[in-house]
């Protein structure tokens, strides 16, 4: 009732009839509104940031191991001794039993016996040691880790052996390779569709084509993977005459038509923003409908169009599915393009499920996974770093 | 009267069903600054695109009759619409700089046609930036981005930009209707300066501007070419009554 009584009381020595500016009103819908937007961004920053707090925490245990046994075999480095596991390392261990498990070090093991884990098994034990052993091993985890943390930057990923090996550099390349591939397919095409569609294509065809590829990044990966797998891996190998049939070229070729419509929609979308002011002037001077689709609407829309490419990176880099199903999934180095690798993100999606929870390869796992978020993080970083401010400026001469 | 440049008869323009243009006729004379005045929506820059087939562009358009420059049908049907746009250039209402740098904004004419000698396109850039006076003031800059520039630097660059394919023909739709007093009377000198060598056609909406710099003026009313005499004549004793009403800011 106060209120009223005020908001009569005021307009009076102003002489009436005139609107109060003076008096502030607190707006509860705006307040709220405004509340509401400002705790639903910070809730998805939040849960982003926690769920690579959580991936990044689950990798920890391979840098964390604080070093308790010193050993100077260990430095020595050709040692054989640096191999061994668990209690296994106070004993004084034949050289020849290298990589054995728990109590496996009792028997003899013949020297040939290193890497194959199943047969170590059906010689020394019930199969159902299979899971002692690896209790044992995440147990005692620091040695583990420390051998983990020295094979992470080899080329080996020999995640379940005797010898268990953790080298993530084949994968990374192996993931940059086929991103390279997949990028050089992709980003050609789309750009060049999206030119077409944005400076040739007659309105008509512009409504079709556009929402056509747009529809195709709804397209489910596995069903791209799928039909790379079957069809487009035979296709290609019938073409190009390589021996193995899934490799990173044929993965690429699959992932690039996943990177094609998102590449293709914000290229178009940054080609139609280039002023129209632009094309008029271009055609005025007496260019070609071509000439102003290359020298003119192309460069001028480079931000947008970079920004684009880097978004079909980041498609590509974190595609899972593709990648388990058209690379071949073996862990190799070599720049060929028609070698199979083995992705960093097929390599969490093949082998998380079916691995021990807290065991060492679990930690590599999750190693890989903060890894992509890292690589990714970066790839958007750049996209909005260096597209917002130097190209931009470059560009704008601002 | 001076060799004629342009000419059209009987010339209609429709946009869809509406009738933009109706039955103009007029003869432009060469090395002149012919001014069309007139309220908005008169038909007057619609006119003007259709002199080097801007209205290609816009959907619907449809232009009966028929437009000669040097005696030549520019809607025949063997016109080559590029070499056209190259010998009856543009001016545009909003400076339109591309997004390069000025030395790039005015090669980009020349280098379209085919030049590529740096030296010889250095030259043109300089003839073509000192032609549209503005040389001294971005010399020391020719890397720099286009888009930096004040907009009377823009709109004269975009004039040099114009000048660097070496047109007959350079048409300007409201080129300062955007700048501010300076900027315009800068503009101005540089067109009365440049009919010396090229025949300029100007839009405009000011007046005064057209009174100060063109030789002969055209006035539009609703789609027809109401009147079009010497510059001097329609400001000083038009013949027809609504020419004079809009003169005389009685409408407009």
């Amino acid at each position: 009732m106060t209120k009223k009584t005020k908001k009569e009381k005021r307009p009076e020595p102003s002489n009436s009839g005139l609107i109060d500016i003076t008096r502030k009103k607190f707006r509860w819908s705006d307040y709220l509104a405004e509340k509401v937007i400002k705790g639903t961004a910070f809730l998805s920053i939040t849960i982003i940031v926690l769920i690579f707090v959580f991936v990044f925490r689950e990798s920890v245990p391979i840098f964390s191991s604080a070093k308790p046994v010193e050993k100077t075999e260990t430095s020595a480095g050709a040692q054989p001794e640096q191999e061994t596991y668990g209690e296994v390392t106070d004993k004084q261990v034949d050289p020849e039993v290298q990589e054995t498990y728990g109590e496996v070090t009792d028997q003899p093991a013949a020297p040939e016996v290193q890497e194959t884990y199943g047969e170590v098994t059906d010689n020394s034990e019930e199969s159902g040691s299979t899971d002692e052993s690896y209790t044992v091993s995440a147990g005692s985890g620091h040695d583990d880790n420390q051998t983990a943390l020295k094979s992470l930057l080899t080329k080996d990923w020999v995640p379940v052996s005797e010898k268990p090996r953790y080298g993530i550099l084949a994968l990374i390349v192996g993931t940059f390779k086929i991103t390279f591939i997949s990028i050089l397919f992709a980003a050609p095409l789309a750009i060049l569709a999206a030119l077409y569609t944005a400076s040739f294509a007659s309105r008509r065809v512009k409504e079709i084509i556009k929402p056509t590829i747009e529809l195709l990044a709804g397209f489910p990966s596995v069903v791209i993977g799928f039909f790379a797998l079957m069809v487009l891996a035979s296709f290609l190998q019938d073409v190009f005459h390589y021996d193995t049939r899934l490799n990173s070229f044929v993965g690429g070729i699959a992932m690039g038509i996943a990177a094609i419509p998102i590449i293709f929609t914000i290229t178009e979308d940054a080609l139609t923003a280039v002023p129209k002011s632009f094309y008029e002037a271009s055609l005025a001077l007496g260019a070609s409908k071509w000439q102003t689709a290359f020298f003119v609407i192309l460069p001028a829309a480079t931000p947008g169009i970079f920004a684009a490419v880097l978004l079909g990176i980041g498609r590509v880099f974190g595609e899972t599915m593709i990648a388990l199903m058209a690379t071949g999934n073996a862990a190799q180095m070599g720049l060929n393009p028609f070698e199979s690798v083995r992705t960093l993100a097929a390599t969490i999606g093949a082998e998380m499920a079916e691995v021990v929870f807290g065991d060492t390869h679990y930690n590599v796992l999750f190693l890989i996974g903060s890894l992509l978020f890292i690589f990714t993080f970066v790839i958007n970083a750049i996209a909005e770093f260096y597209v917002k401010g130097k190209l931009m400026k470059r560009i704008q001469g601002k | 009267m001076a060799i004629e440049k342009i000419h059209t008869e009987n010339m209609f323009l429709h946009y869809g069903s509406k009738m933009a243009l109706n039955n103009i006729s007029i003869s432009i004379p060469e090395k002149k600054i012919t001014a069309f005045i007139g309220p908005s929506g008169c038909g007057k820059s619609t006119f003007l695109r259709s002199l080097n087939r801007m209205n290609d562009l816009i959907d619907g358009v449809k232009i009966e009759g028929n437009i000669f420059i040097d005696h030549i049908n520019i809607y025949d049907k063997n016109i080559d619409v590029v070499t056209l746009r190259k010998k009856v250039g543009m001016v545009f209402q909003k400076s339109n700089p591309f997004a390069k740098s000025i030395f790039e904004n005015v090669a980009y004419g020349p280098r379209i046609n085919g030049i590529k000698d740096k030296n010889q396109l250095g030259e043109i850039v300089e003839t073509a930036l000192k032609n549209a006076a503005i040389w001294d003031e971005v010399k020391d800059r020719l890397g720099d981005s286009a888009l930096g520039l004040s907009g009377g630097q823009q709109q004269r660059l975009c004039i040099a930009r114009t000048l660097a394919v070496n047109p007959e023909i350079v048409l300007m739709d409201e080129p300062a209707s955007a700048l501010d007093p300076l900027s315009t009377s800068k503009i101005e000198e540089l067109i009365v300066g440049l009919k010396e060598k090229y025949t300029i056609v100007i839009v405009t909406h000011n007046m005064q501007q057209a009174a100060r710099i063109s030789d002969l003026t055209a006035f539009f009313y609703l789609g027809e070419l109401i009147e079009f005499d010497k510059t001097k004549k329609i400001f000083t004793n038009p013949e027809k009554k609504q020419t004079e009403d809009y003169i005389t800011g009685r409408f407009g």
